[in-house]
């Protein structure tokens, strides 16, 4: 820290602030009342992990009002996808969350596999499921790090990063890639398991159990922790409902549901395993409901790797996909939330519509309703706790 | 054929409740589809949250179909806690023709609602905040629209902004 002169950081938010009205030119912004301004956030601050910009309605330090403007990452896929056949649109997919590829493949193999009617065979659903999982933790070990990094725990980054290696040198056995894998094709899989991938997910999984009781140690009854996280950010199970929130925001909002428990997929009906849920639909709640998460996943990936039965890893699907006309709606339960594929075909080789419902986007619209009330340090860890990926939102 | 006509206890409660307005109930793959007149779909879409229980909006969007009278579906995919079931609402709109808006039915309806409205140039009447939401203000078109060419679009913007032909 330079040295400061009082009134520094004051002056310096004003003098944001008033850039912000001029710029924008917008009527509304000088209605503000005589303790009030705007503070632009974004999008290139570091908190807002990709190019959020939130615009923030201030009484002080307390946010009255805010707005989240996106796009900045916008690509189009879901054009793009009208314009490339059903195979060739598959890596795209990896490029929206591109923390938890492996689950947007999976969700878009399953898809089309039901407009194709054609079932993946049991060899290949496993190892997807095994995947999928260590996918899930992976990317809620990317957001413990950056999520606790941003309210001021240092530590955790650093273990955090150590375990996601072990599981991104997985993929890059299995596949050749860490992060965009395009691991699953529609109808299996292209690659057959490698000789030692149960006994390297096994050796992850015995590791892990003790690396979380670390994390949890560093942070579950931390007393900055818990005064950073508890009762910020509420989202009640009425709200959580009715702003379309899914995966671990809905559950830590006390609404037990789980995509993979509701309506399976993959394997997950073969392989035991708890949904956790919260209570207070805070920002503490979500960490206690994603770290269970994890802990979970583990045990599906134990009971996966104990009998991956052999067989065929790729239905007979054909190179020309040609599925028949109509549409179909699939979703499956990834990291984030519900990530739902929506695809109607025409019966040609190219998708006449692919609509993709990213559970980022729709989540972060909450995030309106979880700041207000809040302390702008607060706006850091609300959007950390929505675990939001911003290639994702925008696509 | 791969679409049936649906006719179960829901269809049977929708139709004797809205009659005419329930324009056709079909299944695709085991996907119930309900297709709706667009100008109750805000009254229904009511319905099926309070007495169906259909209470999460799970996806709103639309598709288009140039070639038909009213080039527009808006798509609704519902989801209910207490039946597990999922249930798909569509309905037909024509260009310009102003569907209702859903966002006092589901609120998470405004973002999906402006997307629907940034790609396809869909008008929800009675949206509190009706503007572009992925793409800049100032953008002209619809991308998601079948007559969108996505090649002209970025020559002449490039064209235009940066005064320089594009390498496209």
């Amino acid at each position: 820290m330079g040295e400061r002169k009082p009134g520094d950081r004051e002056r310096a938010i004003t003098s944001v602030a008033k850039t912000s009205i001029t710029d924008s030119g917008e009527k509304q912004h000088t209605l503000l009342g005589a303790d009030e301004l705007i503070l632009n956030m974004g999008p290139q601050h570091p908190s807002t992990h990709g190019v959020l910009r939130v615009k923030l309605k201030l009484d002080g330090e307390r946010v009255i009002g805010s707005e989240c403007m996106i796009g900045y990452l916008h690509r189009g896929v879901e054009k793009i996808a009208e314009h490339r056949t059903y195979q060739q649109f598959a890596p795209y997919v990896d490029r929206m969350d591109y923390v938890a590829a492996v689950s947007n493949g999976l969700g878009y193999c399953e898809a089309i596999e039901k407009l194709l009617l054609v079932e993946a065979p049991v060899r290949a659903r496993v190892i997807r499921t095994i995947l999928t999982e260590l996918q899930r933790i992976a990317s809620h070990l990317l957001w413990l790090g950056t999520h606790a990094l941003d309210i001021g725990a240092l530590t955790p980054l650093f273990y955090c990063f150590r375990e996601r290696e072990e599981i991104l040198k997985i993929f890059e056995k299995y596949c050749g890639a860490r992060l965009t894998t395009h691991a699953f094709r529609i109808g299996g899989l292209q690659y057959e398991a490698y000789d030692t991938l149960e006994k390297d997910v096994e050796r992850f999984c015995k590791n892990f159990e003790s690396r979380i009781v670390e994390y949890e140690d560093l942070l579950t009854q931390n007393r900055i922790w818990l005064g950073r996280t508890k009762g910020v950010g509420i989202l009640t199970s009425a709200e959580a409902i009715a702003f379309g929130a899914t995966g671990p925001v809905l559950r830590a909002s006390g609404v037990k549901w789980d995509i993979r428990k509701a309506m399976p997929y993959a394997a997950y009906d073969q392989y035991k395993f708890e949904i956790p849920v919260g209570t207070a639909g805070d920002t503490y709640d979500r960490y206690l409901v994603r770290m269970e998460e994890m802990r979970q996943s583990r045990l599906i990936c134990l009971q996966a790797i104990e009998n991956i039965p052999s067989g065929p890893i790729l239905a007979k699907v054909g190179k020309v996909l040609k599925p028949p006309p109509g549409e179909v709606y699939h979703s499956i339960e990834a990291p984030k939330g519900e990530l739902g594929y929506y695809v109607v075909s025409d019966g040609t080789v190219q998708p006449y519509r692919v609509r993709i419902r990213p559970p980022s986007f729709v989540n972060l619209q909450s995030f309106d309703r979880m700041v207000r009330g809040h302390l702008v340090a607060d706006v850091v860890a609300i959007i950390g706790t929505l675990d939001i990926v911003l290639g994702e939102v925008d696509r | 054929m791969l679409q049936t006509p649906l006719n179960n206890e829901l269809v049977e409660r929708v139709r004797a409740k809205f009659g005419p307005a329930l324009v056709e109930a079909t299944e695709d793959r085991k996907q119930a589809i309900l297709t709706v007149e667009c100008a109750r779909l805000a009254e229904i879409a009511l319905y099926f949250r309070d007495e169906e229980k259909f209470d999460l909006l799970s996806d709103l969007t639309a598709v288009d179909w140039p070639k038909r009278e009213k080039r527009f579906d808006v798509v609704l995919n519902l989801y209910s806690f207490a039946k597990n079931e999922r249930l798909r609402v569509k309905a037909r709109a024509g260009d310009g023709e102003e569907v209702p808006s859903l966002h006092g039915v589901w609120p998470t309806a405004n973002w999906l609602e402006r997307e629907a409205f940034d790609m396809f140039g869909i008008v929800f009447a009675g949206h509190p905040d009706l503007r572009r939401i992925l793409l800049p203000d100032e953008w002209k078109g619809y991308p998601l629209r079948k007559d969108y060419d996505i090649i002209e679009q970025d020559t002449a913007w490039v064209k235009e902004n940066l005064g320089i032909e594009s390498g496209q």
